[in-house]
């Protein structure tokens, strides 16, 4: 039971909530997105309340994020794509300290059920068209005719543009969910390793020097997904917000 | 590590959804692809979410945004302080060395005029020395001159009276004084 890897994303209700015959209760994921939340809420609030005209350690992270996130933006988007910062800076914030706070041990991923990330990315694409559409109309599904391109191959590239278009909230939350889900499988399995050589005896404990190795290794490297992960959901974010704003290439 | 790609194929055909649903304990589901927690994680989600996009957009990021317009604000103020500071110590500069110049031209000229009036007074002196000489030797000249005629005038007459005498002397008789006269004025010429 402790060896299996899986266990890890097991839900498990803490307030039981059923409305209309769906059930809404509030399980150890809810209670990981108010902890994501309110953590990452209280750190910007909190350690930006001096308003110090030289940050303090802690409030220059702050100003890092916020930065950051900025740049990213208004390098994919232009200075027009700004009034989506909030929202951008959200998603960031959000996926990057459900990811980090998913590999202390016995925490809940948030990120790695895959209707988690898709709802996020069900939002982004979902912003894009509605903002495409609001903000040019029908000229939005330019988007989908590349200029340059002959006659002939319009129908076609087209075509691919559509569903390179479609399969874009499928491969932003898969691809989020999945480094998320195998890397804490990966490094589960190897954890497990260290368990169960120990029990063998005094040459399984000097076997598991190895897979202990692998652990604290894979452990950096899962930190280094975890910002990774969150930031490629952001840029990729900021790509397509750049679309709703300017469909025309 | 032998174990490895055993558990590595557990994991990953999880990820496409149809093979792995056996795999879990519970309700024979995968927990990520489990589908009665949908409406529950969906819900919860857009409850945070929600939230959390609300107080950052109205409180966080506004103060964020603010203190970072606020210092670089500042910074250029700072900036353009220092830039004015500058050229006020430019000018300065420009104006101590423009007044050193003056300075030293004016010194100079002081000096030359000093120079100058040095050098005339002591011309003066001693164009007023020279002459104070010649005229000295002018004189001492004209009196060696009025010495030499006068002694001159007395060499003739010694020499009459010497004559006479010896004239005198020589032939006994007194001698014509006017003839002694003529000979001893043809004997000194």
């Amino acid at each position: 039971m402790s060896n299996d890897p899986i266990h890890q994303f097991h839900i498990s209700k803490l307030i039981p909530i059923e409305i209309g015959g769906y059930d809404f209760s509030f399980t150890n994921s809810s209670a990981f997105m108010v902890a994501t939340v309110v953590a990452t809420s209280a750190f910007l609030f909190l350690t930006t309340s001096s308003r110090g005209l030289v940050p303090s350690r802690l409030q220059s992270i702050s100003e890092m994020c916020y930065e950051f996130v900025a740049s990213m933006l208004r390098d994919a988007a232009g200075s027009q794509g700004m009034k989506f910062f909030p929202f951008v800076f959200s998603l960031f914030m959000f996926v990057l300290v459900a990811n980090i706070l998913g590999l202390f041990p016995y925490f809940f991923t948030v990120t790695s059920h895959i209707i988690v990330t898709f709802a996020l990315a069900i939002l982004v694409i979902g912003t894009v068209l509605v903002y495409g559409f609001m903000k040019h109309g029908f000229g939005f599904l330019k988007l989908f005719v590349p200029q340059g391109v002959p006659g002939i191959l319009v129908p076609l590239v087209v075509l691919i543009e559509v569903i390179s278009f479609i399969s874009r909230p499928v491969s932003l939350s898969v691809r989020l969910f999945a480094n998320m889900l195998a890397g804490h499988i990966t490094l589960k399995v190897f954890a497990g390793f260290v368990a169960s050589l120990s029990a063998l005896g005094a040459v399984g404990i000097a076997g598991s020097v190895l897979p202990l190795a692998m652990t604290v290794a894979i452990t950096a490297l899962e930190f280094l997904v975890a910002f990774l992960q969150a930031y490629v959901f952001a840029v990729l974010t900021c790509m397509y917000l750049n679309d709703a704003l300017h469909p025309g290439h | 590590m032998f174990v490895t790609p055993a558990f590595a194929q557990e994991g990953s055909p999880a990820l496409d959804e149809t093979h792995s649903l056996e795999h879990a304990e519970t309700g024979g589901q995968f927990p990520p692809f489990d589908p009665s927690h949908f409406p529950s994680q969906i819900l919860w989600l857009a409850i945070t979410f929600g939230l959390f996009y609300i107080f950052l957009k109205k409180v966080v990021l506004p103060r964020v945004g603010g203190i970072l317009e606020v210092r670089r604000d500042r910074i250029a103020q700072d900036l353009d302080q220092a830039a004015l500071m500058k050229s006020e110590a430019d000018a300065a500069v420009a104006a101590y060395e423009q007044e050193l110049a003056e300075a030293k031209s004016k010194a100079n000229a002081i000096g030359q005029q000093a120079r100058d009036g040095a050098k005339a007074d002591a011309d003066a002196k001693r164009k007023g020395v020279e002459a104070g000489l010649e005229q000295k030797l002018a004189e001492a000249e004209s009196r060696i001159a009025a010495i030499k005629t006068a002694a001159m005038k007395e060499v003739g007459t010694i020499a009459e009276d010497t004559t006479a005498a010896i004239v005198q002397e020589l032939i006994g008789g007194k001698a014509d004084k006017a003839s002694v006269a003529a000979a001893v004025k043809a004997a000194r010429e």
